[in-house]
């Protein structure tokens, strides 16, 4: 619930349609979805496959302009890529494979020219520090673990002291029990550093323990099916009832319920979801 | 009757540290040798030579096929009075200007066509044209245009670098993935720093490949160049020490001239390329 929102919201998606082309068609990818992060949030967008989630987050990195509406981050609009939105991708070679860990760490910051060589180490190592690399700064990419692999570019990341971290499914790509050990060091390094983070994931689960405000989207083009609050949740509650009762309502409102009656969604008996205004200009 | 396996009983096992069992071992003397690549190719070309010279013992015909052993003396020789050493240092002169020109013109061109879509069109539509062309059927124009002298050697050399080098690197950049591309843009990087520094370590192991090829094409254009040309103006490199020396029927002379024809692209592909690639792919795990 959004009681009181003094803060000013950092990032704005104003009914954004996102359309992309293939050799034949050009498809809609989301149509008119508008959220608000605020600061601080750990704010998921969650989906089946083909409801635009990753499109959506390319679209708040810049690397997508928006077919309608506009994205606003801390009062600017975003227009192209930038260091003050850094993505973590869910693919291995988002590490440079010609750059050892701290070099990877420290390109972000050099080729942004952010830092100067040697600030830049010593933020690269900080940071390397935190998420456990320490005794990895000289490696290769090529011989460390996908989980290891996924600190770094987390690293490499929160060196940029970005306004807004972008993470396209950074876990899916790790198997079930690494993934589980990423979630919660992901939720200690927010703990610890206080970033804002835009999550995209599949898994329902996964945004329940990771989100403290989940976007619920529809496919086929992606529309926005509801927000929901999911701050009471960690890796912790995952057998709780409450849990698993949020879980299935998340899991009706995206797979049974269909988005081909969005009426519907004011006959949810649940409680205080805050039905979006999402008016369609017809 | 459906498969039903019996239910068994459970068990732990607590696990004491493994303090006496080496937990790596040492590969023996041999196997530590065969690893050596310079040493199973010295035996590769051992046996080659072995069997030349048992070939050319049988054959017993000086006039059309020395053993090993007399164009090696043959080489000596000639390494000793200088001849073909400065042979030697006339064609790497050329062919270095020719190769390093050629390089720079390829980078030009891909690095225009990954920026424009007319440089994309430009660079293709160069590349179908001309790649096909052998670069020696060049030579008799480029004498007209540029007269006997470096110079036309020089036109050859770069058409025989620039187009192999400039399709390979192109295609080594088409297959960079849209994941580190996205990294570089996401750093605020473009234009130039985003080829210099993205594009080129990326797109490194096709690079290398067009090099090695560019190398090889110049090489071969060069001694058939000088074949035709060098016997022409009087002053040419190693094709023309082979020309010379064919036509005074000292045929041991015209092996060692083909012999360091071979040691060079031997010792550039082991020293040079195997080098770049020993610090570069290799270490990144970009190739095996």
């Amino acid at each position: 619930m959004s009681t009181s929102t003094p803060l000013q919201p950092l990032l704005q998606v104003q009914k954004v349609t996102l359309e992309y082309q293939t050799t034949q068609h050009i498809v809609r990818a989301t149509h008119e979805v508008s959220f608000e992060v605020d600061p601080g949030d750990r704010f998921v967008l969650l989906g089946p496959s083909g409801c635009g989630k990753s499109t959506l987050l390319k679209a708040v990195a810049g690397f997508i302009r928006p077919r309608e509406g506009q994205i606003v981050l801390d009062g600017q609009l975003v227009h192209e890529p930038g260091p003050d939105r850094v993505v973590v991708f869910q693919e291995f070679d988002q590490l440079l494979p010609w750059k050892t860990v701290k070099q990877n760490v420290m390109f972000s910051l050099l080729a942004s020219r952010t830092l100067g060589k040697r600030e830049a180490e010593q933020r690269a190592l900080h940071y390397l520090d935190k998420v456990g690399l320490s005794k990895f700064v000289d490696a290769y990419p090529h011989t460390l673990s996908g989980g290891m692999k996924a600190r770094v570019a987390i690293a490499r990341a929160l060196a940029m002291q970005p306004k807004i971290l972008l993470m396209d499914e950074p876990f899916a790509a790790l198997d079930a029990l690494t993934r589980r050990k990423m979630q919660e060091e992901l939720l200690q390094l927010w703990d610890e550093v206080k970033f804002t983070l835009l999550f995209v994931t599949h898994s329902i689960e996964e945004a329940l323990v990771v989100g403290n405000r989940i976007l619920l989207l529809s496919p086929h083009p992606g529309r926005v099916r509801a927000e929901i609050n999911s701050h009471a949740f960690d890796l912790h509650s995952q057998q709780g009832a409450a849990f698993q009762q949020t879980a299935r309502r998340i899991h009706r409102l995206l797979f049974e319920e269909g988005a081909v009656e969005v009426p519907a969604a004011e006959n949810e008996p649940a409680a205080p979801v805050s039905s979006h205004p999402q008016k369609r200009i017809a | 009757m459906a498969l039903n396996p019996p239910l068994r009983p459970e068990y732990e096992v607590s696990l004491p540290p493994l303090l006496d069992l080496p937990v790596e071992r040492e590969l023996s003397r041999a196997q530590r040798l065969w690893q050596q690549g310079w040493l199973r190719k010295s035996l590769i070309l051992l046996v080659l030579a072995v069997i030349w010279e048992i070939a050319a013992r049988y054959q017993n015909n000086d006039l059309l096929l020395p053993g090993f052993v007399q164009v090696s003396h043959a080489l000596v020789e000639g390494i000793i009075s200088g001849e073909l050493l400065s042979k030697v240092a006339i064609s790497l002169n050329v062919l270095v200007k020719g190769y390093l020109l050629g390089i720079v013109l390829a980078f030009v061109m891909t690095s225009l066509a990954v920026s424009t879509q007319l440089g994309r069109d430009l660079l293709s539509t160069l590349t179908a044209m001309f790649n096909p062309l052998p670069a020696i059927a060049l030579l008799p124009l480029s004498l007209l245009w540029f007269g006997l002298g470096e110079a036309s050697l020089l036109f050859v050399l770069v058409h025989s670098v620039v187009w192999s080098l400039a399709l390979n690197t192109y295609a080594g950049f088409q297959g960079v993935s849209e994941t580190q591309r996205m990294v570089g843009r996401n750093y605020g990087l473009r234009g130039l720093r985003f080829v210099w520094l993205i594009l080129i370590p990326a797109a490194l192991p096709s690079i290398v490949s067009g090099l090695k090829i560019g190398w090889a094409f110049a090489w071969r254009t060069l001694i058939a160049a000088e074949l035709v040309f060098g016997a022409s103006s009087g002053k040419g490199g190693l094709g023309w020490y082979i020309f010379q020396n064919r036509n005074e029927l000292y045929t041991d002379k015209v092996f060692a001239g083909l012999v360091v024809v071979i040691l060079i692209g031997l010792l550039v592909e082991n020293l040079i390329f195997s080098l770049i690639e020993r610090h570069t792919l290799k270490r990144w795990g970009m190739q095996r």
